[in-house]
């Protein structure tokens, strides 16, 4: 069964140095609560805002990167009034189409690689608004709490909002839809998106026969396709019962895995929109807009195609390197000092991520740097060591920080190629292992049992490819009938 | 001369030039003010020891043969929607009890930055919606010429203090009418500035579009005075004109048989009272037996100017009044839950007009009539401003009556709005179209003033303030203090 997807991200434009409308920290993380706040992201009455214009270029970056046809004559802030405790003036300023305010972009679609198909998801528009403040919950959570504090620390942070049209048809794909926009906000060096609560995401889901269900305020990119996917089995099983699949908002709960009712939606609330008097609409020159576009930097998919064309690298491995943009930027650091794309790319994309993810950690808090990593590569490409070894040894750097040149010199890590050298240990293997030999010629993992006492002589030092045709040589030569 | 009815130019003069002591004379102000205040009860906050402190402080800058500014040791009136730093700012509201900014307004540090003595915080229409000063939750202002008649408002604090002598200057708020109305009324001169001339940091927002900050004295050298050191640009409101400086303060020298004035018909005649129109009319003809061109013209559009202005401050009142809810600071009504300690805040805290106003507003903006009110007046906002222009580019000035009546008495107009509201036909139609307009005063009817109305075009103060010159001169209407 396909569902019908829409998704409204919000991201903090983290990068910036301050806040929308006011001149304080952007990086209200870690502080102590209320300590990042002046008289304007309190809501005090006469403080005014004034726009940050950093904010406002970040957002026609993305709106360029996004494809939007239709970019903003001028920028427009309007209120958008509901009362709530975190919302110190009880409305948001944000944009909104209609009564003279519009959107910065709409428009725009952003297209997907899924097995082989190209999906194109329509973005419908992006806004810029500030974030309200966090209420902190003593106990429990938003529906148990018996008190609710408020820390207006984040109040006032510039947020963007992209909506999609209801273009995405299952939970994976929301995912890849979310990995890619995650890249092409890091590539526009908007937003670190690894910090707590940077990209929030409000998704709705239908299923045919149902009405529209929104799960709000989802953390991150694993939990939307998990939340999908609970909403999608939910849904299902409602409706193969026969039962009513109503319109409502529900709540995720990441702990224990399932969306919970929050607010059976009625009707639209009134949100009373009108551009806000305090901040006159500010033109946007199509020049200024033009010399955005012509800022823009590589975006990913750009540079995952340079990556198989002018490096020759596969897809799968390109793609991977290409949606991190640190990663990608190692990885063309890394070949300023070596020039061996493909060993470079594997070694990154699947050996490092590897070790990150096994040792829960992130980029740059092990010790492996470009340079230390060529060094590896061209011990491998110049076949000093086997690959296997790299794959050993770049643990051990990552690890350590540890020179591998100096490594292998000093310990004498040197790949075993001379044939006779090897052939004198397998014969002694051979010899050492007669029951092993006589089961050779029934049983393959005989010959792999073999391979492997005779690389654990070698200390991993030998390709295992040369030590299996050695052995099967030997064995031949004792007239075992052994398959190649 | 006493010193409560010395101009501020005399007290600025001869502070700086050590003929006056600051202490003395602001002693002297406050026991005019201890005098007046049980009959008049112009100021909210009378600051006392904050204002002998202040003026040691002036005397000392002189004695250590140091400038302390334009404005050395003057007892300024400031309206009490005007933040200054750690100083009670009710808004004529009980919902802003207790409330003491943190912040002082632009206006306020350029005063200080001149060397004034901020002597008190005037009365005012609660959230100035009024023009009576009589819906201030801390009881009506009384006008000094007579107690039985309102000072006007919503100023009406500044203009009462200005004719009782218990301030030498005084800031006013004008959104609709407020600086002109008590100007009007108690004999003083008031401008409302070009929209965006005054910095509004600091302003508690009644209608944001609509409003500026704007100088009260008992003479024009005095209004020059005060407009020269608050008006200029400020990079924290948005709304702040770029090139608004010192130079929209100059008195500009009018040749008055070159000055030609068009009287605006509507503003002179029926339902505008006789005898006020008698009192304009005076005015107008000793300006013209100076030698200036005087025709009359017509604007019809002042029938839909009022319904549009009250619709635009409304909405923007309903907006900017929200973030009253009890749960940062002010007032705040004891409540089970959030939502009803809201609720019971605002039911307690707002007095019955402001509450009106933000159940319209809220109307208005809502979805659906929105265009059916908001936008369309808008629509006519613009047209009042065209038809303004086109008047002002075949006059220098336009004139009319500030206030269609004399000053009501107490409780006459406030039991019904309507007719509340039509006090302010004349007024507002400089609010709508951002041009600049002030208050002469004309003449006395019933033992209290009435006055003639001048607006000019965007920037156009320096001409303004010349007609003021003029008129002043021609009346010898200045520096009335009376005794309440």
């Amino acid at each position: 069964m396909k569902a019908v997807i829409g998704l409204e991200i919000h991201v903090q434009m983290t990068s910036l140095k301050t806040k929308l409308f006011c001149s304080c920290p952007a990086d209200y993380r870690g502080a102590p609560p209320n300590t990042h706040v002046c008289p304007v992201c309190l809501g005090l009455p006469g403080a005014l805002p004034v726009v940050n214009m950093e904010a406002v270029k970040k957002a026609i970056m993305l709106a360029l990167a996004l494809n939007c046809r239709w970019v903003a004559e001028k920028v427009v802030f309007s209120r958008k009034h509901y009362f709530y405790p975190d919302l110190p003036k009880n409305y948001q300023i944000t944009q909104f189409k209609g009564g003279g305010g519009m959107p910065i972009a709409e428009d725009g679609y952003l297209e997907l690689e899924m097995g082989g198909d190209v999906r194109r998801v329509r973005i419908r528009r992006i806004n810029i608004e500030e974030d309200p403040g966090r209420l902190v919950y003593t106990e429990g959570d938003i529906t148990s709490s018996p008190e609710v504090l408020i820390d207006y620390n984040r109040s006032g942070i510039a947020l963007l909002e992209i909506v999609t049209e209801p273009d995405i048809s299952s939970p994976r794909e929301a995912r890849v839809f979310l990995e890619k926009l995650r890249a092409i906000i890091e590539y526009l060096d908007i937003a670190d998106l690894d910090l707590e609560g940077a990209m929030r995401v409000d998704a709705n889901i239908s299923l045919p026969g149902g009405s529209r269900v929104e799960v709000k305020n989802i953390g991150s990119i694993k939990e939307v396709e998990k939340a999908l996917s609970y909403e999608m089995v939910r849904q299902k099983s409602l409706l193969s019962r026969g039962a009513r699949v109503g319109r409502e908002t529900r709540h995720w709960d990441p702990v224990r895995g399932v969306t919970r009712p929050l607010r059976v939606k009625e009707e639209e609330e009134d949100y009373r929109y009108f551009p806000d008097p305090d901040l006159p609409p500010i033109p946007l020159p199509r020049e200024l807009v033009d010399a955005a576009a012509a800022l823009l930097p590589e975006l990913p998919d750009a540079r995952m195609r340079r990556f198989v064309e002018d490096h020759g690298l596969r897809r799968e491995i390109a793609y991977a390197l290409a949606m991190d943009k640190r990663l990608a930027n190692f990885y063309e650091e890394t070949l300023k000092y070596y020039w061996a794309p493909r060993t470079t790319a594997v070694m990154l994309a699947v050996d490092y991520l590897g070790f990150l993810e096994k040792n829960k950690l992130r980029m740059g808090e092990d010790r492996l740097t470009p340079k230390l990593l060529a060094k590896l590569v061209r011990l491998v490409d110049e076949e000093v060591i086997t690959p296997e070894q790299g794959k050993h040894l770049l643990f051990r750097v990552a690890r350590e920080g540890v020179d591998p040149e100096e490594v292998v010199e000093r310990e004498g890590l040197r790949a075993l190629r001379s044939e006779d050298e090897l052939r004198t240990i397998v014969r002694r293997v051979v010899e050492a292992n007669p029951k092993a030999v006589s089961d050779a010629a029934r049983n393959p993992r005989a010959v792999n049992f073999l391979v492997g006492r005779v690389m654990k002589e070698t200390q991993g030092r030998a390709e295992p490819r040369l030590v299996r045709r050695l052995v099967v040589e030997e064995l031949r030569r004792r007239g075992v009938r052994v398959e190649a | 001369m006493k010193a409560w009815e010395m101009p501020a130019t005399m007290v600025a003069e001869m502070v700086r030039e050590g003929s006056l002591s600051a202490v003395e004379y602001v002693s002297k102000i406050l026991e005019r003010a201890e005098e007046t205040e049980p009959r008049i009860n112009a100021y909210i906050t009378l600051l006392k020891e904050q204002a002998l402190r202040r003026a040691e402080e002036v005397d000392r800058t002189v004695a250590r043969g140091e400038d302390p500014g334009r404005l050395a040791g003057v007892a300024v009136a400031v309206k009490d929607n005007i933040a200054v730093r750690g100083v009670e700012n009710t808004c004529g509201s009980r919902i802003l009890k207790g409330y003491r900014p943190p912040f002082n307004a632009t206006v306020v540090e350029k005063l200080l930055r001149e060397g004034a003595v901020i002597i008190g915080k005037t009365n005012m229409d609660e959230f100035a919606m009024g023009s009576t000063t009589e819906t201030s939750a801390y009881g009506p202002t009384r006008n000094p010429w007579n107690p039985e008649r309102v000072p006007g408002g919503s100023s009406g604090g500044s203009g009462a203090a200005l004719a009782a002598g218990s301030a030498t200057l005084a800031l006013g708020s004008d959104t609709g009418g407020s600086i002109r109305c008590p100007a009007a009324y108690t004999g003083t001169y008031g401008l409302k500035p070009t929209y965006g001339a005054v910095s509004r940091y600091g302003l508690v927002p009644y209608a944001n579009s609509l409003e500026q900050i704007g100088p009260m004295a008992r003479n024009t050298a005095d209004l020059a005075l005060l407009y020269s050191v608050i008006v200029g640009h400020d990079p924290r409101d948005s709304t702040s004109l770029r090139d608004s400086d010192t130079r929209l303060a100059h008195v500009e020298h009018i040749d008055p048989s070159r000055l030609r004035i068009g009287v605006i018909r509507e503003l002179v005649e029926d339902p505008v009272d006789p005898r006020v129109s008698r009192a304009v009319w005076s005015v107008i003809s000793k300006l013209e037996s100076m030698g200036a061109s005087v025709e009359e013209v017509s604007l019809p559009l002042v029938e839909y100017a009022l319904p549009a202005y009250y619709i635009i401050a409304m909405a923007e009142a309903s907006s900017n009044l929200a973030r009253y809810d009890g749960t940062r600071y002010g007032f705040r009504a004891p409540g089970a839950t959030w939502e009803e300690m809201v609720v019971e805040t605002r039911t307690r805290g707002f007095g019955w007009e402001v509450k009106r106003r933000i159940m319209l507003g809220s109307f208005i903006l809502s979805a659906g009539y929105v265009e059916q009110y908001y936008v369309k007046a808008l629509r006519v906002r613009s047209a009042v401003r065209r038809a303004l222009l086109e008047l002002l580019s075949k006059h220098h000035v336009l004139a009319g009556a500030t206030m269609p009546i004399p000053a009501p008495r107490l409780g006459e107009r406030i039991r019904d709005p309507l007719l509340l509201y039509t006090m302010d036909v004349a007024t507002v139609l400089a609010n709508l179209a951002g041009i600049p307009a002030l208050n002469t005063p004309a003449d006395v009817v019933d033992g209290a003033p009435v006055g003639a109305q001048f607006m000019g075009p965007p920037m156009g103060e320096p001409l303004l303030l010349g007609v003021s010159r003029l008129v002043e001169e021609a009346t010898r209407f200045r520096d009335e203090v009376v005794q309440p």
